[in-house]
Order: C-alpha cells, then sequence, then structure tokens
C-alpha cells in the first residue's frame, strides 16, 4: 500500500523567506507525526502547503498517489481534512450544523445532509464532549469548547489524512489528553493519518511515532519521535535548554 | 440547518404571503375596484376603467415593486455572505452611487426616460467593474480590501451626486431626489426585472451550500473544497447584476437589502440553500406593501417608496442590532 502523503524535496517560502529546504516525508495509514518548533518558524505555513491552501516554493507533494496540485478541490477535501488555528464565526449557526459543514466533500450540488450524515456529526460531537450542545448557537460557546467543536467538525469530515494545527488551543488539561487520546484511538481504529504541529514535546512523544522539527532558517530534521525528541535536540530547536525528565515511562521536559 | 420538509414549507409561506401583498397592491388605491373586477381584468375579460386601472397602472407597478424588493433582497444577503460581514447591502460596494451618477447627469441633460434608465445601468455598471478591478489589483482580493474600495467609490459617487444636485436647476431637483430615495412611480414594464429576478436565483441556488462555507471564511471553505476565488468572483458579478437591476427600475431603494435578509435568518437561520429564495420573496412582498402605502396613505400625494421602507427598516434594525450586541457579549 502506497503512503497517504509523500513529499519530495519540499521547500517553502513565506514573505520572501525559506522556512523549510529539501523535505523528503512519507506518512502512511495511521502514522501520527508531530510539526514542533519555535514561534513564527514557519510550522502553520508548512501545514497549509501539506494541506494544498499554498502553493509550495519547490518540490512536490503526492496525496494518496497523486499530485496535490492537481487534484480537483472537492476529490482533495475528501481525502484531506484541517484543523485551523483559529475558528471565527462571523453569522450565527447551530453546533450541529457547524459539525455537519464537514459533510460537504461527500454531498452532490443539490443533495441535502441525510441522517446518516446527523448521526456522523452527532456522533463526533458525542466523542468531543459535546453531545447536550447541537441546538446551542456557536457564537456563544467559549474557547475551549468550540476548539472541540473544530475537531468534532473534522472528524464528521472523515479524512484519511488529518492535519491539524495546534489541536490542544485553548483546551484545559483533561480535555488537551482527551482530544489526543480521541485522535489517536481514530489514527488506530480508522487507520487515519495524524500530522499535528504542537507545542508539548512531552505530550507529542506520548501521542505521535513521529516528529518533524522546524527550524525557521530552512533547516528540517525528521525521525522517530524517540530519535527526535531528546533533550539535545529540543534545546537546540527552541533555543533553550531542557532537561528531559523520564517518570512512568513518559518522557517530560523541563525548560531550565 | 432546516430539513428540506421544513425549508419547502416556509417557502410555500412566504410565497401565500408575496401573493396576498400583490392582491392588496391591485386592491388598493384612490380608485376603488372590486374584487371581482380584478379578477376579470387580470383574466383579460374585463375592459372598463377598473379594468384600464388594474391591469395598466397598478399590476406593472406592483410586480416591479416585488422585483425590486426581491433583487435588492437577494443581492443583500449575497453581499453580506461575499463580504462576510452582517452589515453589509447591497448599496455598500458603490453599485448605487455609480447608477445614481448616471440617472443624474440624464436628467441633468433632460433625456428621456428610457436613456435615464440605461444612463444609470451604465453607472452602476461602471462602478462595479471599478470596484472589481481595483479590488483585484494586486491579486490578494480579501474581503477588507473590497469593502473599502467598494466605500471609497461610493463617496466619490455621493460627492459627484452632491455637485449635480446643486448645479442643477429649481424644477428638476424634485424628480432627482425621488430617484435617490427610491420610487416606483415611473418603474415602466417589469418584465426584464422580474426575469432578472428569476434567473439571478437560478444561478444563485445552485452554489448555496459553496455559499455556506464561505460565509465561514475563506480558508475553512477551501479545506472543504469550495473554489473560493472563482466563487466570489461570480457571487460578486452576480450581486451586482441584481443591484443594478434593481436601481433602475426604481432608483435606490433602501434598507430591503439590509433588513430583509436579517429578519429571514431569525426565523430560518443562516442556510443560504432557504435564505436566499426566502430573502427574495420575502423582500418582494416587503416592497410591494410599502409601494402601496407609498401610493395611499396621502393620497393623491405619492411618497418615494424608499422612504416608507427606511421608516419601516430602521427600527426594526436597531432593534436586531441591539438583540446582537447583547448576544455576542460572553
Amino acid at each position: 500500500m502506497s503512503s497517504l502523503l509523500a513529499v519530495r524535496g519540499l521547500a517553502v517560502a513565506v514573505g520572501g523567506r525559506t522556512v523549510v529546504r529539501g523535505l523528503d516525508l512519507e506518512l502512511a495509514a495511521g502514522e501520527r507525526l508531530a510539526i514542533l518548533g519555535r514561534n513564527g518558524a514557519g510550522k502553520t505555513t508548512l501545514l497549509h502547503t501539506l494541506a494544498g491552501l499554498r502553493p509550495p516554493a519547490a518540490g512536490r507533494i503526492d496525496l494518496c498517489g497523486a499530485a496535490l496540485a492537481q487534484t480537483p478541490p472537492r476529490l482533495v477535501a475528501q481525502l484531506r481534512g484541517v484543523l485551523l488555528q483559529q475558528q471565527v464565526d462571523a453569522f450565527p449557526a447551530s453546533v450541529l450544523e457547524t459539525a455537519l459543514i464537514g459533510r460537504h466533500p461527500w454531498l452532490k450540488r443539490w443533495a441535502w445532509e441525510s441522517a446518516a450524515d446527523a448521526r456522523i456529526a452527532r456522533a463526533a460531537l458525542a466523542a468531543v464532549d459535546l453531545a447536550g450542545f447541537a441546538a446551542r448557537d456557536v457564537q456563544t460557546l467559549s474557547g475551549g469548547e468550540r476548539q472541540r467543536l473544530a475537531i468534532a467538525t473534522l472528524l464528521t469530515q472523515q479524512p484519511r489524512l488529518a492535519l491539524l494545527d495546534e489541536p490542544l488551543s485553548h483546551l484545559d488539561l483533561n480535555h488537551q489528553i482527551a482530544a489526543l487520546q480521541l485522535l489517536a484511538r481514530t489514527a488506530q481504529e480508522t487507520g487515519t493519518a495524524l500530522v499535528m504541529v504542537m507545542h508539548d514535546p512531552g505530550l507529542a512523544a506520548r501521542y505521535c511515532d513521529r516528529a518533524l522539527l522546524v527550524h525557521g532558517d530552512g533547516r528540517v530534521e525528521s525521525g522517530s519521535a524517540a530519535d527526535m525528541l531528546t533533550a539535545e535536540r529540543l534545546s537546540a530547536l527552541y533555543q533553550h535548554p531542557l532537561r528531559m525528565v523520564e517518570a512512568d515511562g513518559q518522557r517530560c521536559f523541563l525548560p531550565l | 440547518m432546516p430539513s428540506r420538509r421544513r425549508a419547502l414549507l416556509l417557502l410555500a409561506a412566504l410565497t401565500a404571503l408575496a401573493l396576498a401583498s400583490l392582491v392588496a397592491a391591485l386592491l388598493a388605491g384612490s380608485y376603488a375596484v372590486a374584487p371581482g373586477e380584478v379578477w376579470a381584468a387580470l383574466t383579460g375579460a374585463g375592459q372598463d376603467t377598473a379594468g384600464a386601472v388594474v391591469s395598466g397602472l397598478r399590476l406593472p407597478r406592483a410586480l416591479a415593486a416585488f422585483a425590486c424588493g426581491g433583487l435588492l433582497a437577494l443581492a443583500g444577503a449575497l453581499m453580506q455572505v461575499l463580504l462576510r460581514n452582517p452589515l453589509a447591502d447591497p448599496y455598500v460596494l458603490g453599485i448605487s452611487g455609480g447608477a445614481a451618477v448616471g440617472a443624474l447627469l440624464a436628467m441633468l441633460a433632460g433625456l428621456a426616460l428610457a436613456l435615464i434608465n440605461l444612463f444609470a445601468f451604465a453607472g452602476a455598471f461602471a462602478a462595479m467593474l471599478l470596484v472589481f478591478g481595483l479590488a483585484r489589483g494586486d491579486g490578494s482580493w480579501t474581503q477588507t480590501r473590497l469593502l473599502l474600495t467598494g466605500v471609497i467609490v461610493a463617496a466619490g459617487c455621493s460627492a459627484v451626486v452632491a455637485l449635480i444636485l446643486s448645479v442643477a436647476p429649481e424644477h428638476q431637483l424634485r424628480s432627482m431626489l425621488f430617484w435617490l430615495m427610491g420610487d416606483l412611480s415611473h418603474a415602466g414594464t417589469p418584465w426584464p426585472a422580474l426575469l432578472v429576478l428569476a434567473l439571478g436565483l437560478a444561478a444563485a441556488l445552485p452554489l448555496s451550500r459553496d455559499l455556506n462555507l464561505l460565509a465561514r471564511g475563506d480558508l475553512i471553505a477551501r479545506t472543504l473544497g469550495v473554489r473560493v476565488r472563482g466563487l466570489r468572483g461570480a457571487v460578486y458579478v452576480l450581486a451586482s447584476l441584481l443591484t443594478a437591476v434593481a436601481v433602475t427600475t426604481a432608483g435606490s431603494v433602501g434598507f430591503v437589502g439590509l433588513v430583509v435578509p436579517h429578519l429571514v435568518r431569525l426565523a430560518v437561520g443562516n442556510d443560504q440553500r432557504v435564505l436566499l429564495p426566502a430573502a427574495a420573496l420575502a423582500g418582494g412582498s416587503l416592497l410591494v406593501i410599502a409601494d402601496t402605502l407609498a401610493r395611499t396613505l396621502v393620497a393623491p400625494q405619492q411618497l418615494p417608496v424608499g422612504v416608507l421602507t427606511a421608516l419601516l427598516g430602521v427600527p426594526v434594525f436597531l432593534y436586531l442590532l441591539s438583540r446582537q450586541t447583547k448576544g455576542s457579549t460572553p
């Protein structure tokens, strides 16, 4: 089985500055990749490039064996989903309606969301602990609730590759773990591949099997989470000394 | 999201409202007409004065009012999605300003009614191309850039309108002011506007689920497979053309395009598949009712219909606005 995402010689530039150079990457079904780097290093730009939302400066991206740039947008949306960094709602809409927009790529032009679509959306809402919120207006949700709704929308889309930009932002501690467990379970059960921009290397080590370090000057390092997430590499990445502590088999990184 | 069944029920109810408003418009007026005579006139049987009043005067005017109201409400709903701004209306991007400059220039030159309409349409079209060209200049084509460009062009147009008004001879001022406020007494044949309304709906409805996503933001729409760039261009051209036809028919009637989409959104939510046809029906009905009031309230004197829609629209809109600010505070 070929890889879901294949990247060859990718370069990403933003504002005339090359933030990623010569990136090669293969991601197979069920794999979980964490992207780490300092603020402004180009993590979001890289994620958007992988999602096909902006063209790469150089290189080639294949999604499910076909060139991403040549795949029709609707088909791309059936294959890959994106959790954006910010959720902005200009108009009122119910929570269920908002989750249901994830079905858009699967519906024919004149089709309305079916009962089956609503079941998928309700199951996703229940999975992120928003079961009782279906009729609530999105504009009345708290930041954390809105973030969980965005995760539910992504699950409702049922993509084979999920690209998540800071999936834990606004979430309290228990919901951070719940969200990561839910995503890991989804990856395991459905074979969805995950790419997550993360800020906590400890959580990345715990929930991802691979890691990509983005230095912001064009250099990238990628490998297994165990190899990448070490005190030495992370201290260099964040340009701040870190110490690794192991407890109950989990890695933890303390800034000194 | 309303179910398809509920959506159809709602549209049926609004269709009934539209028909009722049209019947009321045919019955009301200084020349008393019995319901039986209205029926005779519509079926072509009556050849008397009542028949002439109904089918020659009231019917074309009521249909023109319906078409204009529907065009403005539909264009307003589209603009609000395009600019992702609940406060946008069909005039915010300068279309009506361009039409006003064209129409007033034609009036100043003493041209005939048909030429005034032609000039109005040309002015609206010129404003549309100008805003389109300038807003797309660097290819970014963002909401803010589009809105700013439109507002500036609109401001330029109102300056030219003020200039024309200040140099226009006394006897032309009244008809110019009526045009600026919106007036259906010189509407002419309603069929072109009705046709454009039908075509506009037919063009917008297949895009309506894409528009639902566009209303949530360019980026989220793109992640879900919407071709945002082409869609926004199409919506801009469509909304502008609808507005241009409406102002060509009746001048710049205010508030229909702003308030009606809001009222409908309160009733049915923001699903464009329901909102767009519902706004067209509700906007048409509102303008028919407003125009009937405009020509009967102080008959034989006629009021410009734009004054009435504004008088009805301002309190409703202020109410909506205060409700919205309450809702958005955490």
